[in-house]
Formats: C-alpha cells, sequence, structure tokens
C-alpha cells in the first residue's frame, strides 16, 4: 500500500514539473530560432545589396555603327600594318558619318567620348579575325565608354545639371536617339573576365586577380597542407610529452590569432628581403598565406586526431602494428576529413585577406595577365579594394561585381569541401 | 577478520610458480599517477595452460595482462616496475621490439574495438602488415579460418564487406578474438572475452580456448565462476592490486585458502 503510495507521488511530481520543463524547452527553442532569423536576415540585406549592384556589371552597352574599312589603312605584305593603319580615325568616321548634322570642333570632341577607348581593339581584333573585309563597309558594335554604360543603365540622373554629370546635353541627346533607333545593345561584359585591371571602368576586368587567387591558395594549398598535417601528426603521436611541446603548442594556438598583417611583415622581411622572390608575385602571397592558414590547419588537424578513439589505436597495436602503421592505416584515414575541413577553412580565410599582401606589394595596379607563378599579379580582395576606392560611378558597379564573383569563389571551395567530405567518409 | 582488513603485506598464497614457465612475472608493481593499480606482483604462467584471472572489479586484472603485451606502454601516466619474461626473454629490456611482441603475445581487449573497416579487412588486418598470406587466396583462408573459430563465419560470410561497426556488441566481440587469432600469437590475453555473448556463442568460444591451449598459452579474465572453472586450469584471485591467491582451479573453487578468496567465490564480495 504504501509503496503504491510512494510510486503514486513520484508520478505526480513528475507531471508537475513536466510542464515547466516543456516551457524552457519552448523557450530555447524560440530564442534559437530568433537569433537564426536575424542572421538570415542580415544575410538577405548583405546579398540584396551586393547582388543588385553588381550584376549590371555583367553587361556593356554597345553602339552599332557602320565603319569604312577603305580609308585609313595600311596594307604591307597582304597584312595591315598597325604602326601605321588610323583605327581612330575609322571609328571616328564612322561616327561623323552617323552624325553628319556635328560640325563643329567641341561638339566633335564630345560625340568621339561616346565609344570605349578600348573600341580600337576590338577594331584590330576584327580585322585579324576577317581580314577579307578591307576595302568593304561593314556594321560593327562597339563598347560605349563607361559614363554612357552609366547612363543607359539609368544610373545617371538626366534632370541633374550638366556641369554636375559626367555626360552632356548633347551627348544625352544623341544617345537617345540611338536608344529609339535600336542602335544600342546590351551584351555580356567579357572584358569583366578576360582582362586585367585597367583605369577606364569599361575595361577593367578581375581575370588578373581571380588567377592570381587562384595561383596564390594553389601555392597555399601544396605548402600549409602537407606540412600543417604532418606537423599535427608529429605533435600528437610522436612528440616526447614534455615543457617544450607545450610551449610549442602555446605557440602554434597564438599564432592562430595573430593580426595576418604581421605574417605580411614577415613574409616582406623573409621571403621577398631575404630569399630575393619577386614582390606582388602569387608566390610570395601564396607563401604568406601559408604562414596563416598554417595554424589553423595544425589545431584542426590536431583537434582530428584526438577525437579518435584510442581503443582503435590499441587494436591496430594489439595485432603488432608499429606505431607508423598505426598512423597511416587508422589515425591518418579516420583524421583526414577533419584534416580537410580546417585545411578549407583555412584556405578560406587565405582567400578573402587582403590586409598580409598590402605589405607584399599586391596592391598594385596590375594590367598583365599572370602566367607564371612569379609574375606580379593582384588577388580578389585586394581588387575589390581598389575598386571600391576609385571614384568613377562604374568601379561601383564592379566592386559588387568582383564580390558576386568571390563569393561565388568561396562558395564552390565549401561545397568541395563537403562533397570530400562525405567521399572520405563513406571509404570503408 | 584481521586477514580481511590487512592486505597491504600479504604474501601470495599457493603456487605462483610452475615447472616450465613461458611468461614470468617478478616483482611487478604498476602506477597510474598516484594511484599503485599493481603491488608485487609474482607469477608464472606455463605453455598449453589457461589461467583465469578473478577478482572484484577495478582490482588490476585488466592492468596486469596489458603488461605483459607491452600495452600500458600506451598510456602517459602508467610506470610499470619490475621483471616480465617471455619464453625466458626480458619483454621490457631495451632490445625487445614490442611489435614483435605483440605479433607473439595477442589481445582481446575488453569494450570490443572494431577497426572502421569491413569485416573481412579487420580479420585480415594483421596477417596483411605481418606479410602471413602469400596471395590472396591465402589471406582468404586465414580470414574464413579465424570467423569459423570465433563462431562467426556463418553470421557474416555474405557480408564480409560491411563495416565491423554495423555488427551487435555480441557478433563485435567475436570480431574481434577472429582479428587476434589470425595473427596466430604464441600467448593470447584474453579480457572478458564472452562478456556480451549468449550461452551458445560463449561455449564456442570456450572450445576454441580448448583447442588453443593445446598449442598456446591463454590469460583469461573473467567475471564468472562458472567459465573459470570450466575453461582454466589454474586460478589467479586477485584484490586490490595484490595477488592474494593462485592455485590449481580445482583447489581454488572446492578449497580456497584465504578469507578474501573465500569471500569472493562464495558471493559475498565483488
Ligand atoms: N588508463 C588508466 N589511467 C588511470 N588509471 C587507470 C587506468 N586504467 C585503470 N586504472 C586504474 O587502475 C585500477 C585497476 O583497473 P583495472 O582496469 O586493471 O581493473 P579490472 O580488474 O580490470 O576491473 P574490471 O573487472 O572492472 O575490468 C583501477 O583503480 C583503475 O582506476
Ligand atoms: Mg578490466
Amino acid at each position: 500500500m504504501s509503496k503504491k503510495n510512494l510510486s503514486l507521488s513520484t508520478q505526480q511530481k513528475v507531471r508537475k514539473s513536466l510542464s515547466s520543463r516543456y516551457k524552457k524547452e519552448t523557450l530555447f527553442q524560440y530564442f534559437g530560432l530568433s537569433s537564426l532569423s536575424v542572421g538570415i536576415i542580415f544575410l538577405v540585406i548583405f546579398f540584396y545589396s551586393v547582388l543588385s549592384q553588381g550584376f549590371s556589371a555583367f553587361t556593356q552597352t554597345y553602339i552599332s555603327l557602320k565603319v569604312d574599312f577603305s580609308d585609313n589603312l595600311v596594307v604591307k605584305n597582304n597584312k595591315i600594318d598597325s604602326i601605321d593603319s588610323n583605327f581612330d580615325a575609322i571609328i571616328r568616321s564612322a561616327l561623323r558619318e552617323r552624325f553628319p548634322e556635328v560640325n563643329n570642333r567641341r561638339d566633335r570632341r564630345e560625340l568621339y567620348k561616346l565609344i570605349s577607348i578600348g573600341a580600337v581593339y576590338q577594331l584590330i581584333d576584327h580585322l585579324d579575325m576577317s581580314p577579307g573585309d578591307v576595302g568593304s563597309r561593314e556594321i560593327l558594335s562597339f563598347p560605349t565608354s563607361s559614363d554612357v554604360d552609366m547612363y543607359v543603365k539609368g544610373n545617371i540622373d538626366r534632370k541633374l545639371d550638366e556641369s554636375k554629370r559626367t555626360i552632356s546635353n548633347n551627348q544625352m541627346m544623341w544617345i537617345d536617339e540611338l536608344v529609339e533607333k535600336g542602335e544600342i545593345k546590351m551584351k555580356f561584359n567579357s572584358a569583366l573576365f578576360s582582362n586585367g585591371d585597367s583605369r577606364e571602368p569599361e575595361l577593367a576586368g578581375i581575370y588578373s586577380a581571380l588567377k592570381g587567387s587562384f595561383l596564390m591558395l594553389f601555392i597555399t594549398l601544396i605548402v600549409s597542407f602537407p606540412v600543417g598535417i604532418a606537423a599535427a601528426i608529429y605533435l600528437e603521436e610522436f612528440a616526447p610529452k614534455n615543457k617544450i611541446s607545450d610551449l610549442i603548442e602555446v605557440n602554434i594556438n597564438n599564432l592562430a590569432a595573430v593580426p595576418s598583417i604581421v605574417f605580411g611583415l614577415l613574409g616582406l622581411a623573409v621571403f621577398i628581403n631575404w630569399f630575393g622572390i619577386p614582390r606582388s608575385s602569387p608566390l610570395v602571397g601564396g607563401l604568406v598565406l601559408s604562414l596563416l592558414t598554417l595554424p589553423v590547419i595544425i589545431i584542426s588537424s590536431r583537434a582530428a586526431i584526438t577525437a579518435i578513439p584510442p581503443s582503435i589505436k590499441e587494436a591496430a597495436l594489439g595485432v603488432g602494428a608499429s606505431h607508423m602503421q598505426v598512423v597511416a592505416h587508422h589515425i591518418l584515414p579516420l583524421a583526414f576529413p577533419g584534416m580537410l575541413t580546417g585545411a578549407i577553412i583555412g584556405m578560406s580565410r587565405a582567400l578573402g585577406e587582403s590586409a598580409p599582401l598590402l605589405m607584399i606589394g599586391m596592391v598594385a595596379f596590375i594590367v598583365d595577365i599572370p602566367s607564371v607563378i612569379t609574375d606580379p599579379s593582384s588577388a580578389l580582395p585586394v581588387q575589390i579594394y581598389l575598386w571600391a576606392d576609385s571614384p568613377e560611378r562604374a568601379f561601383a558597379e564592379r566592386t559588387s561585381a568582383a564580390i558576386i564573383i568571390l563569393l561565388g569563389f568561396l562558395l564552390t571551395m565549401n561545397l568541395l569541401a563537403i562533397y570530400l567530405r562525405k567521399k572520405f567518409e563513406r571509404k570503408w | 577478520m584481521t586477514a580481511r582488513d590487512n592486505i597491504e603485506d600479504i604474501e601470495t598464497i599457493g603456487n605462483p610458480n610452475v615447472e616450465n614457465p613461458f611468461i614470468s612475472a617478478k616483482n611487478v608493481n604498476v602506477h597510474y599517477g598516484d594511484n599503485h593499480a599493481i603491488k608485487d606482483v609474482s607469477l608464472q604462467i606455463a605453455k598449453n595452460q589457461v589461467i583465469a584471472l578473478i577478482g572484484p572489479s577495478g582490482c588490476g586484472k585488466s592492468t596486469f595482462i596489458r603488461c605483459i603485451n607491452r600495452m600500458n606502454d600506451t598510456i602517459d601516466i602508467a610506470k610499470i616496475t619490475g621483471k616480465i619474461s617471455l619464453d625466458g626473454e626480458d619483454i621490457y629490456s631495451k632490445e625487445l621490439d614490442p611489435v614483435i611482441l605483440r605479433a607473439r603475445v595477442g589481445m582481446v581487449f575488453q569494450k570490443p574495438n572494431p577497426f572502421p573497416k569491413s569485416i573481412y579487412d579487420n580479420v585480415a588486418y594483421g596477417p596483411k602488415i605481418h606479410g602471413l598470406a602469400k596471395d590472396r587466396n591465402e589471406l582468404d583462408e586465414i580470414v574464413a579460418n579465424s570467423l569459423q573459430k570465433a563462431g562467426l563465419y556463418e553470421e557474416v560470410s555474405d557480408r564480409l564487406d560491411e563495416s565491423g561497426l554495423s555488427l551487435s556488441g555480441g557478433q563485435q566481440q567475436r570480431l574481434c578474438i577472429a582479428r587476434t587469432i589470425a595473427v596466430n600469437p604464441e600467448v593470447i590475453l584474453m579480457d572478458e572475452p564472452c562478456s556480451a555473448l549468449d550461452p551458445i556463442a560463449t561455449a564456442r568460444i570456450e572450445n576454441l580456448i580448448d583447442e588453443l591451449s593445446e598449442k598456446f598459452s591463454i590469460v583469461i579474465v573473467t567475471h564468472s565462476m562458472q567459465q573459470a572453472a570450466r575453461v582454466s586450469q589454474r586460478v589467479a584471485y586477485f584484490h586490490l592490486g595484490r595477488l592474494v591467491e593462485v592455485d590449481d582451479t580445482e583447489k581454488v573453487f572446492t578449497n580456497p585458502s584465504h578469507i578474501l578468496t573465500q569471500d569472493y567465490i562464495t558471493g559475498r564480495i565483488g
């Protein structure tokens, strides 16, 4: 009887406490949900502002013009002589022909400014591709200057006073006419992906920076991943546990928190001044970023190794595996997904770094595309910084576009990390 | 009553020594930091013999058998003193390679610890690293044979490439036994090998122990008096790190000398 009472009262106690327990759980869930929403809202705002600003940079305005290849071209040995030929004049005469009413010199100069100075290269490329066009008349489309591009994209307020606009009343009139007649087209902005940096926004591209970043990450990966894993395995498995190894451990943890600009200074002193590696090159950039990534990889690799239950190690030792065999056959494969995750996190951080690159001369105006790792090059975040610093409205658009590309790069890397982790986890 | 309380300076009762010792431990002490887990234990083990270690939980049975294949080397805080020899060779001498020792002295751990690999690879791992099989066929044979002896083959023969971790606890225990015998060791240390097995599987393992003891030495830790009585020729009773009594199995179970041994096997402690 008394036993029954006791169990009843236990049940009642449980019942009583139950509602408050559930209340706590619900409260916690709401708390988690609201923190998540705050995070997502900021993310959406960020993506919206970057995407809405940056997407227009992926298109470029073109003007269709009828050009006359019978004049101004000098042909020597069946080839067009690019020194004696006057390509500028071809474009100018095409513009004059299109707008015959413009005849004073000042207005004509304004007229010529509609077309990008890069249009000349397009003309040269066209003649290289189809030399048979010499002597005939062709309709070609040329990229406009960035001011025209901005105007067509609606980024310039036409109600503003003429002196406050980068585009004159006359130019506005001509463009409006061209738009009306359908002689203005929007095309994919391939220059953004195939050119290096330029002072002219419509010619500026991120290819140099993209390739620079890619080469740099490649060097970072091949330097810091093997070194980091080897260091982690040595520290976890072989290093004697004493004061010295404790000191090393503390230092590695410290290194992960050192401001990245310090690594840049170190790179300047060691890699450039001492080893004589060329400034602004992906090689020196990659080495500096390796220093930055190394502690991250070591720490995460060590964590991955410690997470392996010691019973696995004992099992292998128990059947007579040597220490090195235990490491190679069991510890490394089991810890590898964790090591990989650490490496990708480190690499993502390296991809976004710009401060240390300031110190080694990568914040430079680089027009050429790097072809080897010792060529001067730029990097994505540095390019973003440089463009964000430029006053032209067209560069603001390109800054956002570069951010979109950087984010795409990061997303690809992280997806790759997830894919590789899944793949290695299912190995056996 | 005094004998129960005053175990700090007791001598081992019975016959710790044998005529032709294969394993011989002399004055072995183990410290885990400040914890003195094995206190001055001397014990000899003959070839072709099964010795059962019994005693209450935490008395140092696992610690003692882990000294015999130097498994305690992996525990940083463990300090081992005294002398243990295998076939006349000091196993803690500098010249002796623990890799060779562990190939000769196999171990089945208290907690099943299969590798996160396939069932096949679990058993094949030892033979592979020691180069015991000439080719794949021979390896297949060793694996099948070992699984058969451990009484697991029928259950897993059609899924050898599945993960060892997908097996039940008892199956994992038998997998670990198969992995140990695949290397063909001369001594097998078994730490409660049947703790998760049903009576049928237990009977199979006990048969295996009988069979193996024709050639090899076996040290088995068990909490089952019946099992100790069934499989062993000698029994050693440990208490709080001391070897209290060791003698022929029949003698210990029918006529234990020490009061602690009596208490334990009659169920008053442990
Ligand atoms: N890795 C370790 N580190 C520190 N102390 C340990 C370690 N392993 C065992 N000990 C201690 O050594 C003593 C003996 O433990 P041991 O595992 O040998 O007991 P046991 O007789 O095998 O017990 P059980 O029957 O429960 O398995 C215990 O006091 C335990 O706390
Ligand atoms: Mg134990």
